[in-house]
């Protein structure tokens, strides 16, 4: 008992470990990642600090259950290979999760170690183990039953589709994913920039599935290129629809479509698609500002505030309609902004843009705004402070207020029921949309939302299709 | 790789003709749709419609103006080599409708845009006249094509080394003072499709045109491409590329198309300097 005690006492002392990262001045300028990872030593330091919980809280805050008390304990214990195929059971992409993952709010956020003090680092240590796996793993392939004679479509190769691949190639179907882009990977690829999430790691990801034999064709604009009932035409038994959020929405208010100003997803595209940033070598150009706006405050205005620092923007400013407290993005996300010198304007927004005789834009009108009741989503409706209006100089502006639901494929396809806001509508339970053979998950079914939630529809739609293609409808 | 099966270079090498294996996008592609195409990895991602199509085959044809660095790389692809990436086909094809009298008016490599858009509407049963234009004769293109699709071919050159000496527009109104004509169709660059629409806004004859943004993606996810309709802010690679010329904000897109004019200019020049001709 007394053994006991002082062995619990010690755990609590252990501070969390800290991820070493770049120095802000330094990686403001860079677009090399910006935390360098745990080492073996500080990974298994920081694994003892779980309590090895008899029922862990963790596990209900993590979409997709991630047994993490048995995770953990097999990195304490220095078996990282063990400990990588136990976070496989539940996640196929561990490496990814472990860096974007709003853990403050899942996982890490109902750490009974957080209760006290700082939660245990999941988040971290889920990275550490798929990272040492990629460097000194024997990059073994998991089993695989024997071939069904079945194939699926997968359209969109995003977390979600990723996820239906993978699930469904190892139970033994013929697996082929369509993406309309020239690159697969979905926001991983063209929306997260590389200093959060290096492009080598989102292709070694999908490099994996293609050796496990799943088919990825890209350049296949599903909807135009071939359409869904062709694809079953061509012998498809199922289809999974997983194309994201992929509609920008951008402010209705006057001097919209002057030159620099951009939706996030022209910016985060010419910028990590197309590596503008590296434009001469790459061809595609970008605006760099030197004063530039990011409106919005979830984790695409981060990443863009922070990708036009690395740009070379003077000022990168945040200008967000609520206040510090309803910021959506990441702890993590806001923090390094802020280290890197983001300066935030809360409780503003803009309501005109201001142009140059060449239509390039130069400033921006914006009203101040309070706090009043709260709206659907439950936050407090920000409502404008009259005669409060001031003006901001800027050069760029990037609009990161949300995305909508892409018609292009919904349209082109009869009979798949939309919601009124135009996403698909699919049984939470199944996947399953209204039409025959076709289940949808992720963002065009939810909404933007997150890597994690939708790997966990994707898990939930192989398992339907999986049943379907062995037992029916 | 999408192989290139068939390369022309017409107007002294300022306007290159590729065909290439492409049989998926050549089984859907309609008039009036267009490709991106990305020559390499480094490579931007360019649009260009679609001149020709043979589902057969399984080759696409696109023709190309050289005005840039991307236009300068994919002419250094000869036949056999080819494009990384293509996509499509994208936009909306043309509502080819029988109307009775079209006047299909085209400058520069606009007429190559025009061309599988006056065919289909010569096909469909419309008296269809052509007008095309070009700041001299060397820099007229697809003369003969054009005169295969049409009626009656109308030609314009600023300097008067060929044709009649003027503007498209010039010779558009005296087909207009002639009254009967249903539907004009003009591709081409921006001021002219603005004078054209301006024209034929006063003889109240309905107009489409092809509008030209800068694209990214092309499947509306970006907004790069946007451009004012009437009120309203359109994508043109989803909702266009074709638009009722009456309602079109030209200047903001003669603008827009100027929003990356240094780094094209540099990016042209590097590419000189490493590849002279
Ligand atoms: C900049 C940015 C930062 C983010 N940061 C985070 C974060 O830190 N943490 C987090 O959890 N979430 C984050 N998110 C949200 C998260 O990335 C998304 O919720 C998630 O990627 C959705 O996955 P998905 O598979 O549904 O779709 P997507 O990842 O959007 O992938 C859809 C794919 O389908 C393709 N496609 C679209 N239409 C077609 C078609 N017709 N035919 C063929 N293919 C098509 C698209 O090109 C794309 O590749 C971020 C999002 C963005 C944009
Ligand atoms: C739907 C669509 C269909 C098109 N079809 C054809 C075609 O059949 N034949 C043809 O010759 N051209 C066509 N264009 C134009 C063609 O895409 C541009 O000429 C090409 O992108 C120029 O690239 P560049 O790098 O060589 O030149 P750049 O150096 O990038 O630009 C040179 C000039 O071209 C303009 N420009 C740049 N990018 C574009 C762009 N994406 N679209 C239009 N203009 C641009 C610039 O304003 C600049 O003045 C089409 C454009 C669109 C949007
Ligand atoms: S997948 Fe995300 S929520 Fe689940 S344990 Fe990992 S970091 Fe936490
Ligand atoms: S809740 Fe925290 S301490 Fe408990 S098992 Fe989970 S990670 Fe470990
Ligand atoms: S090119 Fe991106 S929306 Fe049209």
């Amino acid at each position: 008992m007394v053994e006991q005690e002082t062995k619990k006492v010690k755990r609590e002392k252990i501070p969390r470990q800290p991820m070493p990262e770049q120095e802000p001045e330094l990686r403001a300028k860079n677009f090399e990642e910006v935390p360098f990872g745990y080492s073996p030593e500080t990974a298994m330091k920081e694994a003892e600090r779980c309590l090895q919980c008899k029922k862990p809280a963790c596990i209900a805050g993590c979409p997709v259950e991630i047994d993490i008390p048995g995770f953990i304990r097999l990195i304490k214990e220095g078996e990282f290979t063990k400990s990588i195929r136990k976070l496989w059971e539940r996640n196929s992409l561990p490496a990814i999760c472990g860096r974007v993952c709003p853990q403050e709010i899942q996982c890490e956020g109902v750490c009974i170690v957080g209760k006290k003090g700082e939660p245990v680092a999941i988040g971290n240590l889920e990275r550490f183990a798929a990272d040492w796996e990629r460097e000194n793993g024997t990059g073994d392939l998991p089993p695989k039953a024997e071939p069904k004679g079945k194939k699926v479509a997968i359209v969109g190769s995003g977390p979600a589709g990723l996820t239906v691949a993978g699930d469904l190639i190892v139970k033994g179907y013929e697996i082929t994913v369509f993406e309309a882009f020239h690159k697969p990977g979905g926001v991983l690829l063209y929306g997260i920039p590389e200093f959060r999430l290096p492009k080598e790691i989102v292709a070694q990801e999908i490099n994996f599935l293609e050796r496990l034999g799943v088919k990825v064709e890209c350049n296949q604009v599903v909807g135009r290129t071939v359409s869904i009932n062709e694809l079953f035409e061509d012998g498809y038994d199922a289809v999974f629809i997983g194309v994201g959020a992929g509609l920008p929405i951008l402010l209705n208010i006057p001097g919209k479509n002057l030159i620099g100003i951009y939706s996030a997803n022209e910016y985060l595209t010419r910028s990590n698609l197309m590596k503008a940033y590296r434009f001469p070598e790459y061809d595609t150009p970008i605006i760099r500002g030197r004063n530039v706006v990011t409106l919005g405050a979830g984790n695409v205005a981060m990443d863009s505030a922070r990708t036009a620092l690395r740009l070379g923007a003077e000022n990168s400013r945040i200008v967000y309609r609520r206040s510090r407290t309803e910021v959506p993005a990441r702890d993590a996300e806001v923090h390094h902004a802020e280290e890197e010198g983001v300066e935030f304007f809360f409780l503003a927004a803009p309501t005109k843009f201001i142009g140059n005789d060449q239509g390039r834009v130069v400033g921006m009108e914006c009203l101040k705004m309070e706090l009043g009741e709260p709206d659907d989503s439950g936050r407090r409706r920000p409502v404008p402070m009259e005669g409060s209006e001031f003006e901001l100089e800027c050069d760029l502006v990037i609009v990161a207020v949300g995305a909508g639901a892409n018609p292009l494929l919904t349209q082109s396809t009869e009979g798949l029921a939309l919601n009124k806001w135009g996403y698909i509508q699919a049984d939470p339970k199944t996947g399953k949309t209204t039409k025959k053979g076709v289940w949808a998950g992720g963002d065009i079914v939810t909404g933007s939302a997150t890597v994690i939630l939708a790997m966990g529809a994707g898990r939930i739609a192989a398992n339907s299709i999986d049943d379907y293609l062995t037992w029916g409808w | 790789m999408f192989k290139i099966v068939k390369r022309e270079e017409m107007s002294e090498g300022t306007v290159i003709l590729n065909e290439i294996e492409a049989p998926l996008i050549a089984r859907k592609a309609k008039p009036g749709q267009f490709v991106i195409l990305k020559a390499n990895e480094t490579g931007e991602r360019i649009p260009l419609t679609m001149a020709e199509t043979d589902p057969e085959k399984g080759t696409i044809t696109v023709i190309y103006m050289v005005v840039g660095k991307s236009t300068a790389l994919f002419k250094t692809l000869m036949v056999g080599e080819g494009y990384q990436d293509i996509i499509g086909p994208l936009g909306k094809p043309t509502d080819v409708e029988k109307v009775g009298n079209v006047v299909c008016v085209g400058g520069g490599t606009g007429i190559a845009v025009l061309h599988p858009i006056t065919r289909a509407l010569k096909e469909i049963g419309n008296h269809v006249t052509s007008i095309i234009g070009a700041r001299s004769k060397d820099l007229l293109i697809l003369e003969d094509k054009m005169k295969a699709v049409s009626h009656e071919l109308l030609i314009t050159t600023d300097d008067g080394s060929y044709g009649r000496k003027g503007f498209v527009t010039d010779a558009l109104k005296d087909v207009l003072d002639k009254g009967d004509t249903q539907l004009v169709v003009a591709i081409g660059p921006v001021p002219m499709m603005k004078f054209v629409s301006k024209l034929t806004q006063e003889y109240g004859v309905k107009t489409i045109v092809s509008l030209n943004p800068i694209m990214v993606d092309g499947t509306g996810m970006c907004g790069g491409c946007r451009v004012t309709v009437g009120d309203q802010t359109k994508f043109a690679c989803v909702d266009g590329p074709e638009f009722d010329g009456h309602k079109v904000d030209y200047d903001e897109l003669m603008l827009r198309l100027q929003a990356y004019c240094e780094h094209e200019q540099q990016c042209y020049n590097d590419f000189c300097m490493l590849n002279p001709q």
